[in-house]
């Protein structure tokens, strides 16, 4: 079914990035504008949703031109819920910036940049040309470099050159993955790409093509051998844009894999194994590095590691049950990794440190805080019944039946180191006492209440779609069910792409 | 570095360079209006003003901050994209007005999109090339 609206989320982060580009020095206003425009994004993402879930798979052709030949832009419903979820981060990240990001940054256009992202995220999930799909990932990476940069100090400046040559990099393999699909087929439109490839004489140089995705998606989403840019740069930006990039562009990376393989490369048996491998291998590093690391945001970077390792785990297996898990996590990953960055920013509001050997007491001097930070951390742990242990389920069980004991090892392993360093730091920043000669500047006491409101809220916000997810299980279940059939499935999606042809 | 001959050739070339990139806007290669080429022609333009006079004499004759040059062409480049909406069209169709114009030709909105895209490359290039020769 065609649908010309399917695209207004883009437009209204994009409007809302034009007006404060206006307002280029006046801060307020800008603060104001980001929180309306992401609260309007988020209630078009919502009637979206709601839209696709109910008539199905909407596409339109940009500029009226037919759909092999022109531009296509198709919501279905793994591309509606990754916007719905890209829309509530945004909402709890441009709420904790107003606040949580000085106002030196925010002069040098920290607002528009952020929308632009947002709107290149959004973009991106929508998007069902696959040249158009690499240019919404440099609209990405465009606006990420700059947001990892803005406010100039080394330590920035040092992680930013190490994703931009990763990115980059990621980028260059892409494009020319998309070059030899284009020359091999003719065509860029992804419903188009998954009939014509299949014509294709020469399968080895489309098993070949296929690497060349898989190296930079990889690199995008942070998997073995290919991560190390993530922890040796997330932990240099304010926490309100690491919370956006640790929850959201890894995911991207995770997205695209999905799209690509269920449409255009469709896993055989050595794919398959070469994905186990870098998942197991990611889980293993990931969980590995998340140990040792004694500052609360490097510890997450390695955590956001490990946990891609599930997500590719599942995509390698490629099953309904595998994805259905993978698509859960997926969904309960991007709330609670976003949270947990917000979660470190409030820590350093707190307590002036991220180093977890000189926090301590935040429980005894922050009671309430401290059990709302608690309820995230079991999620992410997967006490169950909240969201992270629900998927756990389907890889598990997806494991026993593929015989990847291997995999379902690792996994056990991954949970564990998770559930480790969680309790780890629990135990050092929450419940340990504040040692005495430690000097604490606080400038969360300091500040007036509607702040306080503003940086604790998002957090809130986040951590009640989180319970959501958990006590609600069966509905998210039900939708990641409905989305991982497509993606074995994807008749429906061609047809509602290229029509009965 | 101030040269006289630089100076008087600029005092001509300044005018035929930006007459030059309005018809490069408004006739890209292959028809339809070629807004980034003349958004650069354009900006090349004002930094030779900017070589033979200084950056504070061309700042002066563009009279506006380069930088806000930016939100003007993005929000005329939008604008022109989901007008199309309004009409119950996908967006980015090209809507045209039905009696041509002397001289320019048909109009569509295409033209509206490739002002903006014009707009935007003077701003950036200029706010870049400004911002380090001020430094």
């Amino acid at each position: 079914m065609i649908d010309n609206n399917i695209l207004a989320p883009v437009f209204i982060h994009l409007f809302t990035a034009i007006i404060q580009l206006i307002c280029w020095r006046k801060t307020v206003t800008q603060r104001v504008l980001s929180i309306g425009g992401s609260v309007l994004g988020l209630l078009v993402a919502i009637r979206l949703f709601n839209r696709v879930d109910q008539s199905g798979i909407l596409t339109m052709n940009a500029a009226n031109w037919d759909a092999p030949f022109g531009i296509v832009f198709v919501a279905d419903t793994l591309s509606t819920t990754l916007v719905l979820l890209t829309s509530i981060v945004a909402v709890a990240v441009s709420m904790f910036s107003t606040v949580g990001i000085s106002k030196k940054r925010m002069l040098y256009g920290y607002f528009p940049i952020f929308h632009f992202l947002i709107l290149g995220l959004i973009g991106a999930f929508l998007t069902g040309d696959i040249f158009n799909l690499y240019v919404f990932f440099e609209v990405i990476i465009i606006s990420s470099f700059v947001l990892m940069t803005l406010g100039g100090r080394k330590a920035q400046l040092e992680g930013g050159v190490k994703y931009m040559a990763m990115n980059i990099l990621a980028s260059t393999f892409f494009l020319t993955g998309i070059g030899i699909v284009y020359g091999l087929t003719g065509t860029l439109n992804m419903a188009d790409l998954a009939i014509k490839i299949q014509a294709v004489d020469n399968q080895t140089l489309v098993g070949l093509t296929s690497c060349f995705f898989i190296i930079g998606f990889g690199i995008k989403s942070a998997v073995f051998p290919l991560y190390y840019w993530l922890p040796s740069s997330y932990h240099t930006p304010p926490s309100a844009v690491a919370a956006t990039f640790g929850g959201l562009l890894t995911k991207v990376g995770i997205y695209a894999m999905l799209r690509i393989f269920s449409l255009i490369f469709i896993p055989d048996d050595f794919m398959q194994s070469l994905l186990m491998v870098m998942a197991v291998f990611t889980i293993i590093t990931g969980s590995l590095g998340a140990l040792i690391k004694n500052n609360i945001r490097r510890l997450f970077s390695y955590l956001i590691v490990c946990h891609i390792g599930f997500l590719v785990g599942g995509i390698a297996m490629f099953s309904t049950v595998a994805l259905t898990g993978v698509i859960f996590y997926l969904i309960h990953d991007i709330m609670v990794k976003t949270n947990m960055f917000l979660i470190a920013g409030l820590i350093r509001q707190l307590k002036g440190t991220l180093e977890m050997n000189r926090l301590g007491g935040l429980y005894k001097e922050y009671p309430k805080i401290s059990l709302l930070i608690a309820v995230v951390l079991f999620s992410l742990v997967g006490i169950p019944p909240l969201s992270g242990f629900w998927p756990k389920i389907f890889l598990f069980q997806e494991a026993f039946s593929q015989e990847q004991y291997i995999f379902a090892l690792t996994l056990i392993i991954g949970s564990f180191v998770t559930l480790y360093v969680i309790a780890k730091m629990w135990a050092r920043v929450f419940w340990r006492d504040q040692e005495e000669e430690r000097t604490v500047n606080s400038s969360f006491d300091s500040l007036q209440p509607y702040r306080k409101v503003l940086l604790v809220l998002p957090i809130l916000m986040l951590a009640t779609v989180t319970l959501f997810i958990g006590l609600n299980a069966e509905y998210v279940l039900k939708i990641a069910s409905k989305i991982a059939a497509q993606l074995i499935d994807t008749e429906p999606y061609i047809k509602a792409v290229l029509g009965n042809r | 570095m101030k040269s006289p001959i630089l100076q008087t050739a600029t005092r001509y070339l300044l005018p035929i360079l930006l007459l030059f990139s309005v018809f490069l806007l408004l006739r890209g290669h292959y028809y339809p209006g070629g807004g980034f080429v003349g958004g650069l022609v354009a900006s090349i333009a004002f930094v030779l003003h900017s070589f033979a006079n200084g950056t504070a004499d061309t700042l002066k004759i563009l009279r506006y901050q380069p930088i806000s040059f930016i939100p003007i062409g993005l929000s005329l480049l939008v604008l022109s994209t989901v007008a199309p909406l309004l009409g119950g069209l996908p967006p980015m169709t090209a809507l045209w007005f039905e009696q041509p114009v002397p001289v320019i030709g048909m109009i569509g909105s295409a033209l509206f999109f490739d002002i903006g895209v014009y707009l935007v490359v003077i701003g950036v290039i200029l706010t870049i090339l400004f911002t380090i020769a001020l430094d």
